[in-house]
């Protein structure tokens, strides 16, 4: 459903990203490895519509979606979960997750509503508390519910297990793989590179803006060499 | 001294002036809460409303309530064009370059009313200029009543749009976190312009509620932004209730100031207060931390 090629992105025309393809089909896990600063959140920025890419394809669902707006990536169906939540400080739990389906997702709004505050009971205690005061875990259940708000077809994660102590960081990635057992495709972007490998079915290992790596998951986490090159392990 | 009734009729007074004080702040801050930039462009705005006005009652013969119900919408879609089609694409998302923006703006518009209009004080005659509510130990104007109602429901409205609606909710989220109001399929450039028109729309009843007991001059509207300005300080940049409250109390100050030391000198007491505010409270009565 999604397709990369050759995307050509970065800030002021500085290229970040140097050529990336990948694809993610529909239902599927999809993760996206590699050290720190090698591109990973620029990729997904320039997915989204959050930056421009300088070149390069970006289809989703058929659609050209290269150079589009976030509104109307939204509006197809295709929801960045950022790295670090960007979630509402100000406004109520609830004002937060009604605005994910501000773009997509309103008809059902009401019952969506109800299904995040099951999937995130901690969420539902504190419906009316602000935001910027919840624990950084529930802050970024909130963020992943605010996404999911919105009936997303692809969601993608940025490092949701960043800065999560880790009996959270089990609790997100089971909490994952709940979400796509529905059916949803995710493309998951982590540096947990051990539990990603168990969860998703595909895996791209990217360095300096490229992807240098790709594969089944099983596959790269059984080739001890390749982690050793590439992850740090 | 002066006896109770006297006192209490200023406190009155000072407040009908304040709540259309409280209109011109709330534009201005909401601007700030949102777009993060002084509109200097909002003196400038209300000087053109004040003139719509004018040229609506002297031209048309309508009425400035009436005028209301078409200046108003017609300013929200001037603040909308103006901040999405000029301001927004001038300022290449530098916060800087806005301010300078709207700053020429207002260059632009107080010379265009000096060339039509020249210098001259203008005002219109209504029927009830003068009409009076006489509460027993006082007389308060019939306009400047109506000034304190219409001002404190619009008020009401905008407290219920920003806490109530998907488009007063998205105006909060873009105001403090604009990259996940834009992953939430918010358009940005679209809730800015949105903001810029309830800017221009509060500030265009405020020239309804004052052309039937005010004069409008080519600079009229920018010693009311000032006050307004200082009421924004007051209350905390950006903050709604802040600059609500923070108008009531201004006009409130500004006409007991004008009782004990003279009309000419109401305002003074508005200039000690905003003083003492950056000194003790910079970031104002309801203002966060920046
Ligand atoms: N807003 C930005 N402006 C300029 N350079 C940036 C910006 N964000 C990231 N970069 C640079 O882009 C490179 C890739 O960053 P990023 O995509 O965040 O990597 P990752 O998510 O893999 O850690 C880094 O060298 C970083 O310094
Ligand atoms: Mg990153």
């Amino acid at each position: 459903m999604l397709e990369v090629e050759n995307l050509v992105a970065g800030y002021g025309g500085a290229d970040v990203l140097r050529g990336i393809g990948l694809s993610v089909s529909a239902g599927e896990i999809v993760a996206v490895l590699g050290a720190n600063g090698v591109g990973k959140t620029t990729l997904n920025r320039a997915i989204s519509g959050l930056i421009r890419p300088s070149s390069g394809n970006i289809r989703f669902l058929g659609y050209d979606i290269a150079g589009k707006g976030p509104p109307a990536i939204v509006a197809a169906g295709l929801i960045h979960v950022p790295e670090g939540r960007r979630i509402f400080p100000n406004m109520s739990v609830r004002d937060n997750l009604i605005l994910g389906s501000y773009r997509r997702g309103k008809p059902a709004r009401a019952a969506n509503l109800e299904r995040m505050f099951a999937l995130f009971p901690r969420l539902r205690e504190r419906t009316g508390q602000l935001a910027g005061t919840l624990s950084g875990g529930e802050q970024q259940m909130l963020a992943i519910g605010r996404g999911l708000m919105a009936e997303p077809k692809l969601l993608i994660l940025d490092e949701p297990s960043l800065g999560l102590s880790p009996l959270l960081v089990e609790e997100m990635f089971s909490l994952i793989g709940r979400i796509a057992a529905d059916g949803l495709a995710v493309l998951l972007v982590e540096q947990n590179v051990i539990q990603s490998l168990e969860l998703a079915s595909r895996a791209y290992v990217m360095e300096n803006g490229r992807v240098v790596v790709s594969g089944a998951a099983a596959d790269i986490a059984a080739d001890p060499a390749l982690k050793h090159a590439y992850l740090g392990l | 001294m002066f006896a109770p009734d006297i006192i209490l009729a200023a406190v009155l007074n000072g407040l009908m002036t304040g709540s259309v004080y409280a209109l011109i702040a709330l534009g201005l801050t909401l601007v700030y809460g949102v777009l993060h930039i002084i509109n200097f462009a909002h003196g400038a705005t209300l000087t053109a409303a004040m003139f719509a006005v004018y040229v609506a009652h002297t031209v048309f013969r309508l009425d400035p309530y009436l005028a209301l119900v078409i200046v108003t919408p017609l300013f929200f879609g001037l603040g909308y064009g103006l901040q999405r089609f000029v301001i927004g694409p001038a300022s290449h998302g530098e916060d800087r370059n806005i301010l300078l923006v709207t700053l020429g703006l207002s260059i632009l518009i107080e010379n265009a009313m000096l060339a039509m209009f020249r210098s001259d004080t203008r005002s219109i005659d209504v029927p009830y200029a003068f009409s009076s509510i006489d509460l027993g130990f006082t007389f308060l104007a019939l306009p400047r009543v109506l000034a304190f109602g219409v001002a404190l429901l619009v008020a009401l409205l905008l407290g219920l749009l920003l806490t109530r609606t998907d488009t007063g909710k998205a105006i909060r989220a873009v105001a403090k976190e604009k990259t996940g109001a834009a992953l939430a399929g918010i358009d940005v450039a679209h809730i800015y312009a949105v903001t810029f028109g309830l800017g221009a729309a509060c500030v265009a009843i405020a020239a309804c509620l004052l052309m039937p007991t005010f004069y409008v001059t080519p600079r009229a509207g920018n010693a009311f932004v000032l006050v307004a300005f200082t009421i924004v300080v007051l209350g905390g940049m950006g903050s709604i209730p802040g600059a609500l409250i923070g108008a009531l109390f201004i006009g409130v100050v500004e006409s007991l100031c004008g009782l004990f030391f003279g009309e000419s000198l109401g305002q003074i007491g508005i200039f000690l207060i905003f003083i003492l505010v950056l000194l003790v409270k910079p970031t104002g009565l309801f203002g966060a931390r920046a």
